[in-house]
């Protein structure tokens, strides 16, 4: 690891965090069985598949879980070359009046949840969206606030917060890393 | 990838990213959703040299599905007013701040001068240029390939390919014969000599002169148009003898194996090249084909014009 | 007045003051001992002033791509002191009128001996035979017989006219293009052109044609000469020819030499020409031939073209390249650099063979005193850029822009009179 980063969360914290956001989804759903969950690809589907199998532990009763690729309504296409496309899947039975629960790794500025909810927009019309993020480390660009939060991490807008999962990445830990 | 105007310009990596792409649109498509906003605020121009309904209502459909707004222009004949016609209107298309242009035209080149020439900034796609390439076919046949014969994922390693027909005029077959054996297929051209390009032993396939030798050991058999106006010039005695020789009907289809396809980029001249029966078959995925064309251009569109302009 | 150049070196051999008076050599002076107005050519090769037997100076007809004016001070700038002018005009040279117009032009001009090429069947239709004789006996006395552009393709019409032209001393200069095996073709048919999707013009449709008026040729006992050849199979056949002793004279342009077909990848007709750009297998064999005088001589098939004509895509594009001012250039990289040729045998196959084809008795004659002054004076160590905006051609066709040549004309004196100095037109 970069000597310049330094390690906020091991795996043990992200793994308390998960199973409290799960409890804390499961505490206002109050045993609706209407809630899916979405994961922004790409750690965001690993995050969902998780609180997936923790809300299932607690309930007994499976979360349908599914990924939803943002790449196409992003605001900001034209700074980058084309991105590569992930995969959009939502579970049989749609969104059309379900509870959709938005799972991201870290949230920011903000636009990425604005592009995801044009996508949701596009596929159908959820009864209500909920937002769930492993990390949140401010500087809003855009007025939006998550529901369910694991850590909240201040920083500076030079640093980088990196995330990694086991899933993706071969090991669960958050860091915060120092300059762009 | 700044332009799309050879189907050999695509690299292993890229012709699956596009591939891949396409896949993922497609899906989209299903999920019906309507428009995707990517290239909204894009203008699209088709400039269409050629009479071709098919291919220019693709890539329009393309388009629009993606939000681009889209103008269809249509110039019949450079014979008319010669070389004109391509630089003039080119100046027009910069003038009026066109995003991207796809180009069907007569000539072979076309493309390439109108991507090379400095007369215009965007992006080129060629839709087709005289004899020389039409790439987002051969990318449509390569992703419908991978959805028959590879579930959808990866590349065509292994796949074997037959391709039927006036290979010397034929710009689907050349890309398709670059792309295919860029992703690992394995392609054998199948036509008379006389519709054999001078110096096809030094392309990157095999080739045949006869049809009922190769289709039993093929995976996908793309059947090209043959016009029967070549018979003039001498390439073959008669309709019916290229038919009975080269012609694809049912005994013939009944040697394929039981897994292989039959393709054609259309349009079909039944009873030429392929019989009535052959076309309607359960095999015969041409109607699938134009659907992949769709999903295919838009995932050209939006590499190419999705991010931000690539230096070249 | 007498011009002295002085120290030339006549064929690149030792330096001399060569003295001119009254539009021919008078003498060749020890250096520094010439008298008269002193122009410098210390260290510089003086030659024979070139003959072109195929040029398109395009007037009447197409003044928007070149006119007789232009093309004299294009062709006198590249050492030129006689051109043929092709008949493919509109109208077209197929009647002493027309001949006439043109030569009176070119003496108008002043600046180079402009001999017309008259056409050989009316109209370059190929049907019926122009009035050769009327031609041959007008003021621009026109011994070369050309349909270039087209060819003589019937077998008839071409053995008349081999023995019709007898009659005058004439020549029939064919350009050899069996017309149904090359329709709309675009470029040399090989792997490339099938690559490419352009139709292709196959070798053996100019070797066919070659092969058959050689034995015309013999058979009625006329000269022939063979435009542009462009293929190592025309060599071998008229190699052949010759050592049966046929009467036949061969030329091959400069960019024949020197470019192949895989500039056409790029698509851009600056690279289109008819015959086509061939392969590297050709050229060497082309130049081989030149060296070994199977080809007698370098003819630039110099062809203006308007830039719309060029600037469009390959297949309506016009056919043809800009020759006279990088002729020089060309054959010192591609012959006598690499020592292929020596000066004299450059100047045989630039001037001294043109001229005696052409029948043109004022030109390519041998630097001594007593012959008429029509000489180049060339720098062999320069180097030139080839820059089409400043060439003297009203076209731009130049297939070389950009491209550095080695050599470079300082002088042209055409009868006596300089009309190039320090390269620039007087």
């Amino acid at each position: 690891m970069d000597s310049r980063a330094r390690v906020v969360l091991d795996d043990a914290d992200i793994g308390r965090a998960i199973r409290r956001i799960a409890h804390e989804i499961v505490e206002k759903a109050r045993g609706s069985s209407s809630l899916i969950l979405l994961g922004i690809p790409t750690r965001g589907v690993a995050l969902a598949e998780r609180i997936a199998r923790a809300i299932e532990s607690i309930e007994g009763s499976s979360v349908p879980v599914g990924s939803l690729d943002i790449t196409l309504y992003r605001d900001d296409l034209r700074l980058r070359p084309a991105r590569a496309l992930e995969t959009t899947s939502i579970p049989p039975g749609g969104i059309d009046g379900k509870v959709v629960v938005l799972v991201d790794d870290v949230l920011f500025s903000g636009r990425t949840v604005r592009a995801a909810l044009d996508a949701l927009n596009d596929l159908g019309r959820p009864a209500s969206v909920r937002l769930a993020v492993l990390v949140d480390r401010g500087h809003r660009e855009l007025p939006i606030r998550p529901d369910y939060v694991g850590k909240n991490l201040p920083t500076s807008v030079e640093e980088q917060v990196r995330v990694e999962v086991t899933e993706v990445d071969g090991v669960d830990r958050v860091a915060i890393l120092e300059g762009a | 990838m700044q332009h799309l105007l050879s189907a050999g310009d695509l690299t292993h990596e890229e012709a699956v990213l596009v591939l891949d792409t396409a896949a993922h649109l497609a899906a989209a498509t299903d999920r019906s959703v309507k428009k995707l906003p990517t290239l909204r605020g894009r203008t699209v121009v088709n400039l269409f040299f050629e009479d071709s309904t098919r291919t220019r209502i693709s890539f329009e459909l393309a388009a629009k599905r993606l939000s681009a707004d889209v103008i269809n222009f249509a110039a019949k004949g450079s014979s008319v007013s010669k070389g004109e016609s391509l630089k003039d209107t080119a100046l027009t298309l910069e003038a009026m701040g066109a995003d991207a242009v796809v180009i069907r035209h007569g000539a072979s080149g076309a493309p390439h001068r109108l991507a090379t020439s400095g007369w215009i900034q965007a992006p080129v796609i060629n839709a087709g240029d005289g004899t020389h390439e039409h790439p987002t076919q051969a990318l449509l046949d390569a992703f419908t390939l991978r959805r028959h014969l590879r579930e959808g994922v990866g590349d065509l390693t292994g796949v074997r390919v037959a391709i039927v027909g006036d290979i010397l005029h034929s710009r689907v077959a050349r890309s398709n014969v670059l792309l295919l054996r860029t992703l690992g297929a394995d392609v054998t051209l199948i036509a008379p000599p006389t519709l054999m390009p001078f110096g096809v032993e030094s392309w990157p396939c095999h080739t045949s002169y006869d049809i009922d030798a190769v289709l039993p050991n093929v995976d996908a058999v793309m059947m090209l148009r043959v016009q029967a106006e070549r018979m003039q010039a001498a390439y073959f005695p008669s309709v019916l003898e290229y038919s009975r020789l080269y012609g694809l009907d049912s005994a013939r289809m009944n040697l394929l194996p039981e897994h292989a396809i039959v393709m054609h980029p259309g349009p079909m001249n039944r009873g030429m090249e392929i019989s009535a029966d052959v076309a309607d078959s359960p095999r015969s995925v041409m109607v699938e084909q134009v659907a992949n064309g769709v999903s295919v251009r838009m995932a050209v569109m939006y590499l190419l014009l999705g991010g931000a302009k690539e230096d070249i | 007045m007498t011009i002295v150049l002085r120290g030339a070196r006549p064929y690149g051999e030792a330096a001399v003051d060569i003295v001119l008076a009254d539009g021919v050599i008078v003498d060749l002076a020890p250096v520094g001992t010439g008298q008269g107005q002193v122009v410098d050519a210390d260290g510089l090769v003086a030659l024979p002033g070139f003959v072109d037997l195929h040029t398109h100076l395009r007037e009447p007809g197409r003044e928007d791509a070149e006119t007789v004016l232009t093309g004299s001070q294009a062709a006198a700038l590249g050492g030129f002191t006689c051109v043929h002018a092709m008949a493919n005009t509109s109208p077209v040279a197929d009647t002493a009128g027309v001949v006439e117009q043109v030569w009176r032009l070119g003496q108008q001009a002043g600046l180079v001996d402009v001999r017309p090429v008259g056409a050989v069947t009316v109209d370059l239709a190929g049907e019926r035979m122009a009035e050769i004789g009327a031609m041959a006996r007008s003021a621009a006395e026109v011994r070369v017989f050309s349909d270039d552009g087209k060819c003589v393709d019937d077998a008839v019409l071409m053995r008349r006219a081999l023995e019709y032209v007898k009659a005058f001393d004439g020549v029939v200069a064919q350009h050899s293009q069996e017309p149904r095996l090359t329709e709309n073709a675009q470029m040399n048919e090989g792997e490339l052109s099938g690559r490419l999707g352009l139709s292709g013009w196959p070798a053996v449709a100019e070797e066919a044609i070659i092969a058959r008026d050689v034995l015309l040729a013999e058979h009625v006992g006329s000269r022939l000469h063979v435009c542009h050849v462009s293929t190592a199979g025309s060599v071998d056949v008229i190699r052949w020819a010759k050592s049966r002793g046929i009467p036949v004279t061969a030329e091959v342009t400069p960019h024949h030499l020197v470019l192949t077909e895989d500039l056409v990848e790029s698509y851009n007709p600056l690279f289109k020409v008819n015959p086509p750009l061939r392969t590297a297998k050709d050229v060497e064999a082309l130049r081989e031939a030149l060296a070994d005088g199977t080809i007698d001589v370098i003819a630039t098939d110099h062809a203006p073209h308007p830039h719309e004509d060029k600037d469009c895509e390959w297949a309506a594009a016009a056919m043809g390249m800009l020759g006279l001012e990088t002729a020089l250039g060309v054959a010192l990289e591609t012959m006598v650099i690499p020592g292929r040729l020596g000066w004299r045998d450059l100047a045989q196959r630039m001037s001294v063979a043109p001229a005696r084809i052409g029948r043109v008795r004022t030109q390519g004659h041998e630097l001594v005193p007593g012959a008429i002054a029509n000489i180049a004076v060339v720098d062999p160590e320069a180097t030139y850029l080839v820059d089409p905006m400043k060439l003297a051609s009203k076209s731009r066709n130049s297939p070389y822009a950009g491209r550095s040549l080695p050599g470079r004309v300082v002088h042209t004196i055409y009868a006596g009179t300089p009309t190039v100095l320090d390269g620039a037109l007087v």
